[in-house]
């Protein structure tokens, strides 16, 4: 499968089995249109008149050099033989979002989480249960050496005291066990003072600061349980834990609605703030929502995605770079063909945990008792509900399967796919549009780069 | 080649054979928490290759 598109200038060729990503002429570009595979050494002399326009040795040069890659396996190329991809997923688990609070001081309109709640009532983790989730990861884990933990709430910093006290445990379990856990933390930022920011640095291998952007579009969507807004209160303690985090990675991260379809201004008002790593992504809630992301909406998005990344070129050229996670791709260095194909592992590999030990598929999931696997005290999974996750993976799934962006994407989320559209395994398809749109930039932005 | 720039320098072929070794970061696990995305995350293999070479290089 080959897929070609115009953004920013450049006319690009994905070829989508192989990974290739080709910058092309415009007669080559054109010529794509033309020729389909199995391509013969000699070129077809309907091309010729096809492209009758173009100099006629431009179009001999072209054919040529279109040809010399489809030799080497990177033009039409065959579908990687990856094998039965469930099979890689179903065995272990290494990854966790521990939900130690199912808590907010904050009331965010788009809250998935029914504003900490969870649909249920608000409630802490105890240390008991953290250090049980722990040890269950580990046993879990076979011989996969890095594991992740993700404090996650509702907001995590109320139980501050706890995720102290698991991290330390966790410590004592990676030297036990030979492992290697990457903790991670995502907060509202409201409780963040001297003493959690320094454990934050100190040991969190991530830590994701939420923020929308502009005061009024931060405050109008995440304003605390008393209606007042919380960026004067956020911003100063985002400033200072980035400040000495030194090179740690981070990442202000918000969510765009409806309301504020001009998003590359927020992601360009944090970045102008001082924050370098940013992510701002689209919301997902109901279609009748009156912030939710329509079909309608796409033209303006993808525009602003536009917007966004000539910003973020012209800053690149200018020594000013910044990163947007959805233009970050490695075409390298990234990940092996089996994890593009299974995506992003959830109810297999990528499980959450509540305050009261269950287990579900992942953090989005949480509550909904359909998706329960199990809980970690007594460690047993319902291998049904696990078994149904582990065939969400690119090879089984159809809609997937013809995507040209698959490989990029990883089949997309479970969850989103579920809420949205019911199945999930039907890919959401608003996500999709968005996905396909950003890989485009990304992958633009990296030509214009490379000029 | 005048009419093609070639992006990158491998494929995914070359990285299939041997891999899914589990040692990477779940996707999720990234900055998201809401949109898959795996085109932008590391190989751990390749992160752990390129750390013992450079230790090499430094003596370390």
């Amino acid at each position: 499968m080959v897929h070609t598109f115009r953004r920013l200038g450049s006319n690009i060729a994905v070829d989508t089995e192989s990974g290739a990503v080709h910058v092309l002429s415009p007669v080559a570009y054109k010529m794509l249109s033309y020729i389909k595979p199995p391509l013969t050494q000699d070129m077809p002399v309907s091309l010729r008149y096809s492209l009758a326009k173009y100099d006629s040795s431009g179009v001999e040069e072209a054919y040529e050099e279109l040809y010399s890659l489809y030799e080497r396996g990177e033009l039409f190329s065959d579908a990687i033989p990856l094998g039965d991809i469930s099979k890689a997923l179903s065995t272990r688990i290494k990854s966790m979002c521990l939900h130690v609070s199912h808590d907010c001081n904050m009331r965010c309109r788009y809250c998935f989480a029914d504003c900490g709640g969870y649909v249920r009532e608000r409630t802490l983790m105890s240390q008991k249960t953290g250090k049980r989730a722990l040890d269950f990861l580990i046993e879990k884990s076979g011989g996969v050496r890095n594991l992740e933990v993700d404090f996650f709430g509702g907001e995590p910093l109320l139980n501050f005291d706890v995720v102290r006290e698991i991290t330390r445990y966790g410590r004592e379990l990676e030297a036990k066990h030979g492992k290697n856990i990457r903790f991670t933390l995502t907060t509202n930022g409201s409780l963040l003072d001297d003493e959690s920011i320094d454990f934050i640095n100190a040991e969190m291998s991530n830590v994701v600061l939420s923020i929308d952007g502009r005061q009024q579009v931060n405050d109008y969507m995440r304003p605390f349980e008393d209606g007042s807004g919380s960026y004067e209160t956020i911003i100063p303690k985002y400033k200072k834990l980035v400040e000495r985090r030194g090179d740690g990675e981070y990442y202000v991260r918000g969510t765009f609605t409806r309301r504020n379809l001009d998003f590359a201004t927020d992601v360009l008002h944090l970045v102008d703030l001082g924050f370098s790593a940013v992510s701002v992504e689209p919301v997902v809630l109901p279609q009748e929502s009156e912030y939710s992301i329509r079909k309608e909406d796409l033209p303006v998005i993808i525009a602003e995605y536009e917007k966004l990344a000539l910003e973020y070129i012209a800053r690149a050229k200018a020594g000013r770079p910044f990163t947007f996670f959805h233009f970050i791709i490695d075409l390298d260095g990234g990940p092996c063909a089996i994890k593009r194909a299974k995506g992003c592992g959830s109810g297999c590999e990528y499980v959450a945990v509540t305050p009261d030990g269950s287990i579900y598929p992942c953090h989005q999931f949480a509550g909904e008792e359909k998706f329960k696997i199990g809980n970690i005290f007594d460690g047993v999974i319902d291998e049904n509900i696990r078994n149904t996750f582990a065939h969400c993976n690119l090879i089984e799934n159809p809609t997937c399967a013809d995507c040209w962006a698959k490989y990029y994407c990883g089949g997309g989320c479970a969850a989103n796919n579920f809420h949205m559209e019911g199945d999930i395994m039907k890919p959401y398809s608003i996500a999709c549009e968005l996905e396909r749109a950003r890989v485009e930039f990304a992958l633009a932005i990296k030509a214009a780069l490379a000029k | 080649m005048k009419h093609v720039k070639t992006l990158n320098t491998k494929t995914y072929a070359s990285r299939a054979i041997g891999s899914g070794c589990g040692e990477c970061q779940a996707s999720c696990q990234s900055a998201c928490k809401t949109s898959c995305t795996v085109g932008n995350q590391r190989c751990e293999r390749r992160v752990d290759e390129n750390t013992t070479k450079k230790n090499q290089n430094t003596g370390k």
